[in-house]
């Protein structure tokens, strides 16, 4: 037995099988890109070149007609994992002092008896994205929307770090726990409806989810039914828009009921 | 001449620990999504086992096989002493130490991001540096493989390289580079994502990347499957490989047209253009050259094998096979499941039909029975033909054998063919819990329980397994004599320097990488504002 040839570039069959795959790859591409969109009749190219580009993966320019405006506010806040993750002592303080006129409704240590969110323990990032949306337009409330509207950035980020700070309600023993229903554990997949707990605890937590263990049924239902209605939407990108219209009226009582019915530290649930 | 026979087997230990663990948790995972089982309440532990599963099954176990085997034939089939015999052991540890800094963090829930990352999702950092770290002890091996290689040719100048070691270094070659696109998606996104350098991350350019490794990796896992059939299953069965050149074009194909192709995987992704799709999938169909000429060419050398043993006319040679050998049982059914997988995979492949089944449960029986059935089956008869030379010692009990790779090939069957089935009812994949109550998924059902009392088929299976390899562990020592690879009808007269040298085809396969990859990365590095906030699972950040 014996090697033919010494060095392999300079073999004929090497000259053959470089030039075969260069030939079948022109080929391939030429179909690929040239011949296949130009023969699809659904696609709207302006010339050959539009559509070579169009194949070959390059981002279109915005067309010139302007988008349809949606006749409603849009959140511009974009919420990141290290949003207000860290607070110093002097903004929490300041915050304090600011807080004293959140008290009435949201009560003096951050507990409502009004049915209003409670806000003690809640995620700062949480807490300052409302209070944009609020102040932007992005979300309104007869109330809310007069008291943001004067607040300043570092402002909100103060009061937003003082009731990120504060303790949540410590667990009460004496409640009576109620089993969580499928939406908040299971979702409902095929409604395209994902596990309530999945983003606002007792699963996982998403960023920019609020915290809503032991937060008033009243007020979830309220929003989950203002959700469902389109009344609210300074949800991202409809996330919770698009939950709410799927959830059954009795799935919104039970997951109302169920994160009501859970002390604030309440240990998570199959954990 | 086998003389690191502690390396070889510290690597085959290795690998069927982990996949034992592994195995046990993909059989636990089939049970609680299905309709026999109360669902578990916590997705999360669903995910957690399935990233564990995937991770051991697609990154340790394959890889730990492709090495200790390659160092096998490396020794046996050049007949020269390991090269670099403490490299080796270093590639070894740090694959185990990788692996284990991979598994910690998955274990505490830290890291349910599946084995093919999913960003925007961001795990913990150990878990990728664990990965990381499994791959460049494999690079270790690539390394060694060619340096092994080309001291032999050194002192053969004029001698065909063996059928094996050939092929053994193609398929090096092809995990050295096809690990390039995971590689540079953990250390230039992920990584810097999941220890805090970065917040964003651009998903997109990500797939993309990950689909580089994706679709080789495959071919990486099939090559010691496909080194098998030509070199150990002619002699195993008494005959002899049908063509020594065909089998030499068959892993040099594999080289150059299993890495241009992982693009398939990105059918219904929107960051990729069309054309290149269209490459992708067209380079995807010419992997069947490589498969069919396998297919062709070892049926011609069991039909020797059957005609040397006296079987006669068109079928006369089948009945006169060795059905008793567990090597003939084994290529047996990895051939009828690899005919199955790649009929379904040509629908994968093809970009329309591709849309059918994108994204449902098809796409996981199809791999399972691509690489959990025809590649494994075939890594069980490595094994077993390897076994009595590595450890001195017989593997007596064929019937256990025997029945092991029956259980093997029934389980896989009853597993992923009712998994094929509900895919094409529609049931979406990666999901932790399904609703069978519901009217869209209630025909799913009953499938899905017979899928599950084939994973538990497999478990038996491999529990047969270890008990074969327990017991030759403890059998009398015996001499296995010399380890030998099968030899061809016509052993080449000359062959052309093409067929003995991965050069030329090593330059082919990053050359097409870079017409076939190159445009659409460009583009997606160079396009501004596709990156989105990362997601860190596990925990607040």
């Amino acid at each position: 037995m014996s090697v033919r040839g010494n060095s392999i570039f300079r073999d004929r069959w090497a000259i053959r099988c470089i030039a075969l795959t260069a030939v079948l790859f022109v080929a391939i591409a030429f179909i690929g890109l040239v011949l296949l969109p130009l023969l699809q009749p659904n696609v709207k190219a302006a010339g050959l070149w539009d559509a070579i580009c169009s194949a070959a993966g390059i981002a279109r320019k915005p067309t010139n007609t302007t988008p349809v405006a949606p006749d409603f506010k849009i959140s511009s806040v974009v919420v990141t994992p290290e949003m207000l993750d860290t607070a110093d002592a002097q903004s929490i303080g300041r915050g304090a002092t600011l807080a004293h006129q959140c008290a009435i409704c949201h009560g003096p240590a951050g507990f409502s008896r009004a049915d209003s969110p409670n806000l003690s323990g809640q995620y700062a990032s949480a807490i300052y994205k409302q209070l944009k949306d609020f102040q932007s337009g992005a979300r309104s409330n007869a109330i809310m929307t007069p008291f943001a509207a004067k607040l300043t950035d570092q402002d909100m980020i103060d009061v937003a770090s003082y009731y990120a700070y504060l303790p949540r309600l410590p667990e009460d023993r004496t409640r009576q726990v109620i089993v969580a229903p499928q939406i908040v554990s299971n979702g409902a997949p095929l409604r395209n409806i994902p596990p309530c707990g999945s983003c606002h605890g007792s699963i996982d937590h998403k960023v920019g989810s609020p915290w809503l263990q032991g937060q008033p049924a009243a007020y979830i239902k309220a929003q989950l039914q203002a959700f469902a209605r389109g009344q609210r939407n300074n949800d991202i990108s409809q996330q919770m828009r698009n939950i709410a219209r799927q959830m059954t009226p009795q799935e919104i009582d039970e997951a109302a009921r169920y994160y009501s019915s859970l002390s604030q530290s309440a240990q998570l649930t199959g954990r | 001449m086998l003389t690191n026979k502690r390396l070889i087997l510290a690597h085959f230990w290795l690998a069927f620990s982990v996949f034992g663990l592994a195995i046990l948790l993909g059989a636990w995972q089939m049970l609680i999504r299905s309709p026999l089982h109360a669902w578990i309440s916590n997705p999360e532990w669903y995910y957690r086992s399935l990233t564990a599963h995937g991770t051991v099954m697609g990154y340790v176990f394959p890889t730990l096989v492709a090495m200790g085997f390659g160092y096998a034939i490396s020794e046996t089939s050049l007949n020269q002493p390991l090269i670099g015999r403490r490299w080796a052991w270093a590639g070894f540890w740090l694959v185990l130490v990788g692996a284990v800094t991979a598994m910690v963090p998955v274990s505490l829930g830290l890291a349910s991001v599946l084995y093919t990352f999913y960003p925007p999702m961001i795990g913990n950092p150990f878990y990728y540096i664990g990965v990381v770290l499994v791959v460049v002890g494999s690079w270790i091996w690539v390394a060694l493989m060619s340096i092994n290689l080309a001291a032999w040719k050194r002192a053969n100048p004029d001698k065909p390289v063996p059928l094996a070691m050939f092929a053994n270094v193609a398929g090096s070659y092809l995990w050295a580079w096809t690990a390039v696109g995971a590689a540079l998606e953990l250390l230039l996104q992920i990584i810097p994502a999941a220890i805090g350098l970065t917040s964003t991350i651009d998903a997109g350019l990500s797939r993309v990347f990950f689909s580089w490794t994706l679709h080789a990796i495959v071919y990486f896992w099939l090559i010691p499957a496909y080194i098998a059939y030509y070199t150990i299953v002619p002699r195993a069965i008494g005959g002899k490989v049908y063509s020594d050149a065909m089998a030499r074009i068959a892993f040099i194909l594999f080289l150059v047209v299993s890495m241009p192709i992982g693009m398939h995987h990105t059918f219904a992704d929107p960051q990729v253009g069309a054309g290149f799709k269209f490459i992708h999938s067209a380079f995807t169909a010419l992997v069947a050259i490589p498969t069919l000429l396998t297919v062709f060419t070892i049926c011609a050398s069991v039909e020797i094998a059957g005609r040397l043993r006296g079987g006669k006319g068109p079928f006369g040679w089948i009945a006169a096979l060795p059905w008793d050998n567990p090597i003939m049982l084994a290529v047996t059914f990895s051939f009828i499941m690899l005919g199955f997988g790649g009929a379904g995979g040509l629908i994968n492949m093809s970009y329309q039909l591709d849309a059918t089944i994108h994204n449902t449960q098809w796409i996981t029986g199809h791999f399972h029975l691509i690489f959990g059935g025809a590649i494994v089956i075939m890594y069980f008869a490595i094994a077993y033909d390897l076994w009595p030379h590595l450890t001195g010692r017989q593997l007596t009990n064929l019937r256990l054998m025997r029945t092991q790779l029956w259980l093997w090939f029934i389980g896989m069957i009853v597993t992923t063919f009712p998994w094929h089935w509900v895919g094409i009812l529609g049931m979406p994949r990666r999901m932790a819990y399904y609703d069978y109550t519901n009217a869209a998924l209630e025909p799913t059902a009953l499938s899905v329980s017979i899928s599950v009392v084939g994973a538990f088929i497999l478990v038996i299976s491999a529990i047969l397994f270890f008990v074969v390899l327990l017991e030759g562990q403890r059998a009398p020592r015996e001499n296995a004599g010399p380890y030998r690879f099968s030899m061809a009808v016509h052993p080449p007269v000359t062959l052309p320097a093409v067929l003995n040298g991965h050069a030329l085809w090593v330059t082919l396969m990053v050359g097409l990488t870079i017409t076939n990859y190159g445009f659409p990365v460009y583009e997606l590095v160079t396009r501004s504002g596709m990156s989105v906030p990362a997601i860190y699972v596990g925990g607040e950040r």
